[in-house]
């Protein structure tokens, strides 16, 4: 390989890790709100387990 | 499969870049000619499609800002402010690139004696401060209309930078594109417009795709406020 083949390969290999470097980001992001996203559902999930045993008391019934 | 494309535009994208990028590489390697130049010309067909669509970032970018100043778009600040990113990012690749390629022609990875070369710095550092001014002020309108009058100002240096090649007295950086049309073969010129379509593409996308990662970051802050 000649001098001027490795820095033409250099300039390509460079532009592709730049961009590899930003999807792997990406990447670690989307992971990030997967997570972010299951445990608001989790958050979510307990809200209503709470809230349903106080909808499931019955009324007070008055008799005689 | 309009179907398909309409609910899947950042996939439909992305596929577009990726087959774009490949008829690029292949252009480039297998289809145009090495001229007088050698081999290092070869890195001119991402070069100047990095460097073209950073300017068209950073325009874009403005125009967004734009709109936040005159209509008040509720969006038009994260799309500018995520438009001036990518910018960065390709203006980044731009100098890397460039430098690499003034080393094999020029024999140094940099000179200071060209308006150009100096002139596309100090747009990137422009807008690399763009960021400091962004993070050091609280998020609000008061953030919003700052970035937005910053990212017009620095617009003006795009034609000066695209222009001061033409404008210098020193010819060291090569002027490819003159008004008598570009100074190379049809089939090189081609090769250049399909890799310039890959980069904007390319551009489009990682917009795109990052836009759409803020606004759900956004989303979930805002639902987790309300389940708290």
């Amino acid at each position: 390989m000649t001098t001027e083949e490795k820095y033409v390969a250099a300039a390509y290999l460079v532009v592709f890790a730049v961009l590899l470097l930003y999807v792997v980001i990406m990447a670690a992001k989307v992971t990030r709100l997967g997570r972010d996203v299951a445990e608001l559902t989790e958050l979510a999930r307990e809200k209503k387990r709470s809230e349903e045993p106080a909808k499931a008391v019955p009324k007070q019934v008055k008799v005689g | 499969m309009s179907t398909w494309l309409r609910n899947n535009p950042v996939t439909a994208l992305a596929v577009l870049t990726a087959a774009l990028l490949t008829a690029s590489i292949a252009l480039i390697f297998f289809y145009a000619p090495v001229d007088a130049d050698g081999l290092n010309q070869k890195i001119f067909y991402f070069h100047v499609p990095i460097a073209l669509t950073s300017y068209a970032c950073f325009g874009w970018g403005a125009l967004k800002a734009f709109m936040h100043l005159w209509k008040r778009t509720p969006t038009a600040d994260l799309e500018s402010y995520v438009a001036i990113h990518q910018g960065v990012i390709f203006g980044a690749l731009t100098l890397v690139t460039g430098s690499i390629w003034a080393k094999v022609r020029w024999g140094t990875w940099w000179t200071w004696s060209d308006e150009q070369l100096v002139l596309f710095l100090v747009l990137f550092l422009f807008y690399c401060a763009y960021f400091m001014l962004r993070f050091s002020v609280d998020p609000g309108p008061q953030r919003a209309n700052l970035c937005a009058v910053y990212a017009l100002f620095g617009v003006v240096l795009i034609p000066i930078s695209f222009l001061a090649i033409r404008l210098a007295n020193s010819y060291i950086h090569p002027t490819v594109f003159r008004s008598s049309g570009p100074a190379m073969a049809t089939s090189q010129f081609a090769t250049f417009c399909v890799a310039w379509a890959a980069m904007l593409s390319l551009a489009y996308f990682l917009y795109r795709f990052e836009l759409a990662g803020k606004r759900l970051d956004a989303n979930l802050k805002e639902l987790r406020e309300l389940l708290a």
